[in-house]
């Protein structure tokens, strides 16, 4: 359920909207449901609306678990 | 009265067999087609006897929005029909083309089509011998539809179709999955997005006849359009009574494709393609075929994807890039975007 | 780092496979439920039920808004399609789900009815602004993470004073059916050792509305991502909690999610949404608080309001075994329609709608 996929922000638009690209696939989404997001920000998509800002050093730490899992 | 290129509209008149269609042919058709059969201005074309067996195939193309990145319905009502034909191992020579215009429809377009028609079938060596246009009435149709049918000569001696599919062939694949149909999607109403997608509508003939002269020994070859590559394989699958096994990791394809896929909840083996093809060839013959398709253009992407089992018969199945095993069903319905 | 290849690393993931079998302990049973389609998505699609332990048991959950879904309530949506001026907008997964009668959006429309697949609700309201003579309805489905945006459609409605835009609202709450699936079915059923929490509802709501259902059913819950390796670390965690006796909540996915959510998100939700005393889930029957309705103050834009269209209760064949499954006590295989006649492309019960549903990813992926 829920699809939702990270995209990166390109461009902040007018309106609470932004410019996201996902391998070149560009799209106009809201961020309203966001309190702040920047330019270069990856976000979880889902049916137009950004859902949640992803931290890239809580995905670094969760890769560094599956890593260490692996050869624990 | 010449047909107003830059405002004119498609009329009921221009299908009525008066003036108004004499001069619609003339103008357009006759024009952009030029060929000596055609100009003979004849119900029929009369055409010299081919040398080998002779090989037909007939298509008819709808698609929407008809311009699309890549391509428009015109160029891939060639595309199309000329693959079906070249696929059992024949070069095309000639095709008929029959349209079914919507009255108000754009004389600009139509000409943009036909035009875009033209250049195809020239590119392809192929001259357009007889046609037919009727006009229905507003609402009737969506545009335009053509349908198109190629006559051509086999190269070689050689039966290819499922029947020859044997258990141990390996499956080719000629380059990347879904640029089509993603490209379609890029710019249908209310999906539109803006990417590199392009569609790789082409006339792949010129290919297959490298391959076949290289690698006569190929069983089979199929274009994985409606329905996608899944819908090739299962098909084969079921009416050969094999079973045949992908291996996902070896499936090319452009990351604009499979990132249109992710946001849209897409599978790119249901995605339609216009300008590949899978071939079917004994295992021994294999590395060799690859070698000639990639030393080709159109064939540069090409990998090995899979192989025919003698086990499961009638299952398409695929090998994870993680070591497991997941079946490749067939496409219900039409392929939608979905948000779960 | 973009945040899809990282996660579907096939070393990683069969290092982390190994590790899974590493970890059971023998003669021991883990029977796990993924809540969500996209975790038995993500499970079919890679092939990994015949890579798991004998020991560990992947039960589907009723995490697909689509599957759950009763058929009165698509029956309710065909028949506002059917009305005059109506446009109704949805997303492309409800178009193709059949009603009580065998009919399905798609069909209302080649009989003349007036319906368009959208992609985000924004685009419903910019065409009810293009066309003010028309009534469009979009028909809202999904759980918390479809909610607010149809929450900050509704606001836009209101402030624009839109009078041709409303919402048919089907949006359900995830614990509540969590808790109805631990302990209030009356479907006899081996229990249950640890559950798969969602990756994107729980972007929304956080990790905090587990801890209740953790602690009140002794059950170990790690929320986990949709892909694979996501999925892998979780039942990984699961089974080390079951090992060393905890019911604790984890969250795997930190990257999206954090213990209280997206506080934006629930409060836009609070503005809009009230609680629906109860609501019929498809294959688990009634589930009281387990749903979502606008508030009398957005009564305008409530197409439940605004038209009269009432539910006429849907009839489901009683050989269908969706609630036996949704509860993990039988496999779709052991199901009398599995296959015939219940297929994706003639979907009997709930588990065959949507492609995420247990039965349908067991008839596609499985071999």
């Amino acid at each position: 359920m829920c699809l939702a996929i990270p995209v990166k922000v390109e461009a902040l638009l007018p309106a609470q909207r932004a410019r996201v690209t996902l391998h070149g696939v560009q799209r106009e989404v809201s961020v309203a449901l966001l309190d702040e997001v920047a330019v270069g920000d990856y976000v979880i998509l889902h049916v137009g609306y950004a859902l949640q800002k992803l931290d890239e050093e809580e995905a670094r730490q969760t890769l560094a678990l599956f890593a260490r899992e692996a050869s624990r | 009265m010449k047909p107003d290129w830059t405002h004119g509209k498609v009329e009921m008149q221009h299908g009525g067999g008066g003036r108004a269609m004499t001069l619609l042919i003339e103008s357009l058709f006759l024009a952009a087609f030029a060929n000596e059969t055609l100009s003979e201005r004849n119900d029929q074309a009369v055409l010299p006897p081919p040398s080998g067996r002779l090989v037909v195939a007939t298509d008819s193309h709808v698609v929407s929005p008809l311009f699309f990145p890549g391509g428009d319905i015109g160029s891939l009502a060639v595309h199309g029909t000329l693959n079906d034909l070249a696929l059992a191992g024949a070069r095309p020579q000639y095709l008929t083309a029959a349209f079914i215009l919507e009255e108000g429809f754009a004389l600009a377009d139509l000409r943009r089509i036909v035009t875009s028609m033209a250049t195809a079938a020239r590119d392809a060596g192929v001259s357009i011998v007889t046609g037919d246009t009727k006009v229905v009435e507003r609402g009737k149709a969506d545009g335009v539809f053509i349908t198109t049918t190629a006559i051509g000569e086999m190269l070689d001696a050689q039966v290819r179709g499922v029947a020859s599919i044997c258990a141990g062939d390996k499956i080719l694949l000629s380059g990347t999955l879904g640029d089509h149909g993603m490209a379609v999607l890029s710019c249908r109403e209310g999906l539109q997005f803006e990417s590199p997608l392009v569609s790789d509508s082409q006339s792949l003939h010129d290919l297959i006849a490298c391959m076949v002269a290289k690698v006569p020994q190929i069983h089979c070859m199929r274009d994985p359009t409606r329905g996608g590559v899944a819908a090739v394989l299962n098909e084969i699958a079921s009416q050969r009574g094999v079973g045949i096994r992908l291996n996902e990791a070896a499936i090319p394809m452009t990351p604009a494709v499979q990132g249109a896929c992710e946001l849209f909840g897409l599978d790119p083996l249901f995605v339609a393609n216009e300008g590949k093809l899978l071939a079917f060839c004994p295992p021994a013959q294999a590395e060799l075929l690859l070698t000639v398709m990639r030393q080709h253009p159109q064939g540069a992407q090409a990998a090995i994807v899979g192989e025919v089992l003698a086990q499961a018969p009638g299952q398409v199945s695929m090998i994870t890039p993680l070591g497991g095993e997941r079946r490749v069903d067939w496409l219900s319905g039409d392929p939608l975007p979905r948000i779960c | 780092m973009n945040y899809l290849d990282e996660f579907r690393d096939g070393n990683l993931g069969k290092q982390l496979l190994d590790k899974i079998h590493a970890a059971v302990q023998p003669k021991k049973q883990y029977r796990f439920m993924e809540f969500c389609g996209g975790h038995t998505h993500a499970l079919f699609r890679n092939g990994i039920p015949a890579l798991l332990p004998a020991e560990v048991t992947m039960v589907h959950g009723p995490g697909c808004p689509v599957c759950v879904l009763p058929m009165a309530r698509i029956d309710m949506a065909i028949e506002l399609a059917r009305l005059p001026d109506v446009i109704l907008c949805s997303y492309g997964d409800m178009l193709r789900v059949p009603g009580a009668r065998g009919t399905s959006l798609l069909k209302a429309r080649a009989e003349g009815a007036d319906v368009r697949m959208v992609y985000a609700i924004s685009d419903a309201l910019a065409l009810a602004r293009k066309l003010p003579a028309r009534q469009v309805v979009f028909f809202a489905i999904g759980f918390e993470t479809t909610t607010p945006p149809t929450a900050l459609a509704l606001l836009e409605a209101r402030a624009a004073s839109l009078q041709n835009f409303t919402v048919f609202c089907n949006h359900v709450l995830t614990p509540p059916a969590m808790a109805a699936i631990l302990g209030g079915l009356e479907v006899e059923a081996p229990p249950l050792h640890g559950l798969v929490g969602p990756a994107h509802v729980s972007a929304v709501i956080g990790t905090e509305p587990y801890l209740p259902i953790a602690r009140d059913w002794r059950i170990p819950i790690v929320v986990a991502g949709f892909e694979v390796l996501d999925v892998l670390q979780a039942i990984l965690q699961l089974i080390h909690q079951v090992n060393e006796g905890r019911a604790e909540v984890e969250n795997e996915y930190t990257r999206a999610v954090v213990p209280a959510g997206n506080l934006k998100a629930q409060q836009v939700m609070a503005e809009v949404f009230t609680l629906r005393e109860r609501f019929e889930w498809r294959g688990l029957g009634w589930i009281p608080h387990s749903a979502m309705q606008i508030r009398s103050a957005f009564a305008p834009w409530d197409a439940e309001q605004r038209f009269d269209v009432k539910p006429v209760p849907g009839k489901e064949n009683p050989a269908c075994d969706c609630p036996a499954v949704l509860r993990g006590a039988k496999s779709p295989l052991d199901c009398k329609l599995f296959g015939h006649p219940c297929t994706p492309d003639n979907p009997i019960g709930a588990c065959m709608v949507s492609s995420e549903g247990a039965c349908a990813a067991h008839y596609r992926y499985q071999t």
